[in-house]
């Protein structure tokens, strides 16, 4: 034996046997449990949610509701502003998501009008002026593309906080599709599908408030003082549902605290041993806390929960930085309702656009048919090559198994997840293997039917065939690519399956197909060919 | 052992018997979309997919249907109501066309509902194993995704094979591909197959399948050009055709047996993934064999003199310009 043919030799085993550890081996530690080191076994390839069963889903993020926040409350600074500076205006009103309205103002007051507004404002609003004394704010265009960004960058944060307290393992949460507002949520082996969702899109925008009117029993009796109109600085919201209180509250727009301000959420009792949502409030929450309550004792505060009030209590005190959330609530409620506090409010709503639950035995079926498929597929195709090309045939079904260990193991290597598709681009790959050994040895027998040695044969067998190789597998790649970028999980598992594939089928059956025909011809000087 | 010594057929004395066959099926796939439509995976069309388990014998899909029109007037005629996988599973799938609300959390209502009149239809006792809802939204945005994938990857493999090759082979081998689409579309209309996205995935594949094989024979006749530069076009061709025929009858039947496990072994969520292989890998070989050689032979007699190629042409009849392609020069780059 050569020493270039030792160097071959040596290498197609290393390849074989590290790819075996990584791809293969974990899998048979599993089954049979033989003892395996943690390092290895936590690179094992992982399944897929079509396999392992799970819920899948595709969620948008409302951005305009996150703009619209944004403009409000930049609407509310203004008004404030103008307040202070004995500008009356007849009207400040929010026209959509990313623009506000401004109505008479003044003319003799127009100058400090547009200084005021642009100190206010100009970081993120251009002003256009309209017909008498008006002004149309909108948000300029780059500043509402970064803030639609950081709402879907923020919802995703979020929910990846709830899922993790959750206690899911192996969720996926990713940007999903390519309108930049989809979340892709993958929770494995989850079941409770309906309460899963109901947290996810829990918007939980926490805002305690100060009631100026009410509780009503109907919106005119509620605006009865107000001469029917609602005051523009103020909103009218009404008694949560769930608690069974349908009153009628008018509040300022403007929280006192909010959300933000909260330092952490727990489930608690109220007096009444009711479930109740104890929350603490940070240092600078706490001082807006103090100063709101402080100021207004004797008034009622409304707790408000995505804008609904949960409950209104009057204030006896000052209150700083302990508050409690009360209502009619079951204990799961309160468990989830902190969870959701804790985690931070959604910048903006949600909407599911997808939803794909897998049972755990529909993901079994699945495996166990998947599985079959390949192994019936793989022996058909072994068998037909050892009648076929006899002797020869081992070497083909040698490089086969080393291609479908080399793709495992990469899988592996890489986190690449197993799913069905990506189990029928085994398939597909045991079928580009086949084919590339069938054109070598096809080739091989063209040769020495031309009469040429069993060496020489086999040499321009490879040689001739190697360039038609590379086109074949970078045609398929170049299919495979566009399947990858088009693909949604399961197809891009395919794609990948298949990438891999071609990849290691080249490698396999160029190189450690031929290093084993070499090896045979270095034992056995024949005159024939087994093929 | 062989399975055809060194053939000589004339393959391509067949080529305009083999476009009248192949426009045959295709106007008849047509024409059968036109009618009846192309059944759409709900990955594409949208809707409630809900799957369940009976604990024993299910009944007759009749009954289901039923107890579905009962609770949901209208439903129940619209509804797909289909045993899912093996008969022993005791699973069955049902359909409907649309979801709930898609604001809030109403998406999977419809899939609550159909759940809610299978349990007051009084039909047996089952579990739900599980279910799909898509909103209309993702089925616009894929249907583009897929228009794009199909038509990015053909272009891909024209550059492709016209930079490694000629452009007349590129044409053949895009028209095949195409073909190999076409054709394949025609039968998942012939048997209503849902387009889903396992089918995209197959249909993709098998493009590149059928690229595959038409550059091994593509490649046969690049180095066939070389040894024999007197020899026109049409008979360079034919003879790489049966120099490859072994290869091409062998890697086709190793294929398909592969696709025929996947169609009888692999579960329902594979079945149209699988018979999508099936008919991709006929036609792909099919197409390989007398459409892409003939459409590249046929094309270089259009843009060339007919019959002789640019290389054995006399340079009288066709002055070389710097453009002129002469491939039986041309190496491999």
């Amino acid at each position: 034996m050569n020493k270039n043919l030792r160097w071959k030799l040596l290498t197609s085993l290393a390849v074989f046997v590290i790819f075996f550890a990584v791809g293969v081996y974990p899998l048979m530690a599993q089954h049979f449990q033989l003892p395996i080191p943690g390092w290895l076994a936590a690179r094992q390839l992982k399944l897929g949610l079509d396999l392992k069963g799970g819920v899948h889903l595709v969620l948008r993020v409302q951005t305009d509701d996150a703009l619209k926040i944004t403009t409000t409350t930049t609407s509310e600074q203004l008004r404030e502003a103008l307040k202070t500076a004995g500008i009356t205006v007849s009207s400040i009103a929010v026209t959509s998501p990313t623009s506000f309205h401004v109505e008479g103002i003044p003319q003799e007051k127009d100058g400090e009008f547009t200084r005021l507004a642009d100190d206010q404002t100009s970081v993120n609003f251009q002003r256009s002026s309209g017909a008498g004394g008006s002004y149309d704010f909108t948000m300029r265009p780059n500043i509402a593309v970064t803030m639609r960004e950081q709402a879907v960058t923020q919802a995703r944060e979020t929910i990846d906080r709830r899922v993790n307290e959750l206690g899911v393992a192996e969720p996926i949460i990713s940007l999903y599709g390519q309108s930049n507002d989809e979340i892709l949520v993958q929770l494995p082996g989850v079941t409770d599908v309906a309460r899963a969702k109901e947290i996810i899109r829990n918007t939980a925008i926490l805002e305690l408030k100060i009631v100026e009117a009410g509780p009503a029993g109907s919106q005119e009796a509620l605006l009865q003082q107000f001469g029917g109109k609602i005051p523009e600085e103020m909103e009218v919201l009404q008694g949560a549902a769930a608690s069974g209180d349908s009153s009628f509250y008018l509040a300022r727009k403007v929280a006192g605290v909010t959300g933000r301000d909260l330092r952490a959420a727990r489930a608690t009792i109220d007096e009444n041993n009711r479930p109740a949502v104890g929350f603490s409030l940070t240092n600078e929450g706490a001082r807006k806390f103090g100063k709101v309550t402080g100021d207004n004792i004797g008034r009622l505060l409304a707790i408000v929960l995505d804008n609904r009030v949960v409950s209104a209590a009057r204030i006896e005190s000052k209150i700083t930085d302990e508050g409690r959330i009360t209502g009619t609530f079951t204990s799961q409620q309160v468990a989830d309702l902190a969870l959701v506090l804790r985690t931070g409010a959604l910048p903006a709503g949600l909407t599911y656009l997808q939803e794909h639950v897998i049972g755990p035995s529909l993901g079994a079926d699945s495996i166990r048919s998947g599985v079959t498929a390949s192994l019936v597929g793989l022996l058909l195709v072994v068998g037909f090559m050892l009648i076929y090309y006899k002797l020869s045939g081992v070497n083909a079904v040698v490089a086969l198994i080393f291609n479908l260990v080399i793709l495992l193991g990469l899988m592996a290597y890489i986190g690449a997840t197993m799913t069905l598709p990506g189990i029928a681009g085994f398939v597909l790959t045991m079928g580009i293997g086949v084919d590339s050994n069938v054109l070598i040895f096809e080739r091989i027998k063209e040769e020495l039917a031309a009469q040429r040695g069993v060496r020489a044969s086999i040499n321009a067998g490879f040689s001739r065939v190697f360039l038609t190789l590379l086109d074949t597998h970078i045609a398929s790649l170049i299919s495979a690519a566009f399947l990858f970028q088009f693909g949604t999980g399961p197809i891009r598992g395919f794609a990948m399956t298949l990438v891999i594939g071609l990849i290691s089928n080249l490698f396999t059956s160029t190189f450690v197909s031929k290093t084993l025909f070499e090896a045979v011809l270095s034992y056995r000087q024949t005159a024939t060919l087994s093929i | 052992m062989q399975i055809i010594k060194t053939p000589h057929f004339d393959f391509l004395r067949w080529r305009w018997f083999a476009i009248g066959l192949s426009w045959l099926i295709i106007l008849a796939g047509a024409a059968v979309i036109k009618t009846k439509g192309l059944p759409l995976g709900i990955e594409f069309s949208g809707g409630t997919i809900v799957i369940v388990q009976f604990d024993q014998q299910p009944p007759d899909p009749s009954v289901m249907r039923n107890a579905l029109e009962r609770a949901m007037p209208g439903e129940g005629q619209n509804a797909i109501i289909q045993r899912y996988g093996q008969e022993s599973a005791r699973q069955y799938m049902i359909r409907v066309p649309d979801v709930g609300a898609e604001a809030g959390a109403g998406l999977s209502e419809k899939a609550d509902r159909v759940l809610a009149a299978l349990k007051a239809g009084n039909i047996g006792s089952f579990t739900p194993a599980g279910r799909e809802i898509v909103g209309p939204a993702v089925g616009q945005d894929l249907r583009s995704k897929g228009k794009w994938a199909m038509i990015l990857s053909l272009l891909g493999i024209l550059l492709y094979i016209a930079f490694r090759f000629q452009f007349s082979f590129a044409v053949g081998a895009v028209v095949a591909t195409i073909h190999d689409l076409l054709v394949t579309f025609a039968f998942l209309a012939f048997f209503r197959y849902d387009l889903s996205l396992n089918v995209i995935a197959a249909i993709l594949t098998v493009t590149g399948y059928s690229t595959n094989d038409t550059i091994v024979i593509f490649d046969r006749v690049r180095e066939n050009i070389r040894g024999m530069r007197r020899d026109n076009l049409y008979d360079v061709v034919n003879k790489a055709v049966n120099q490859t025929l072994g290869r091409t009858i062998i890697t086709a039947g190793t294929a398909l047996l592969s696709a025929v496990a996947l169609f009888l072994f692999g579960g329902e969520v594979l079945h149209g993934f699988a018979f999508t292989m099936i008919v991709g890998i006929v036609t792909g070989t099919y197409s390989s064999v007398f459409i892409a050689a003939a459409i590249a032979v046929i094309w270089q007699s259009w843009v060339k003199k007919p019959g002789k190629m640019a290389t054995s042409a006399p340079a009288a009849s066709a002055p070389p310009t710097p453009k002129t392609r002469k491939p039986g020069r041309r190496r491999a780059s």
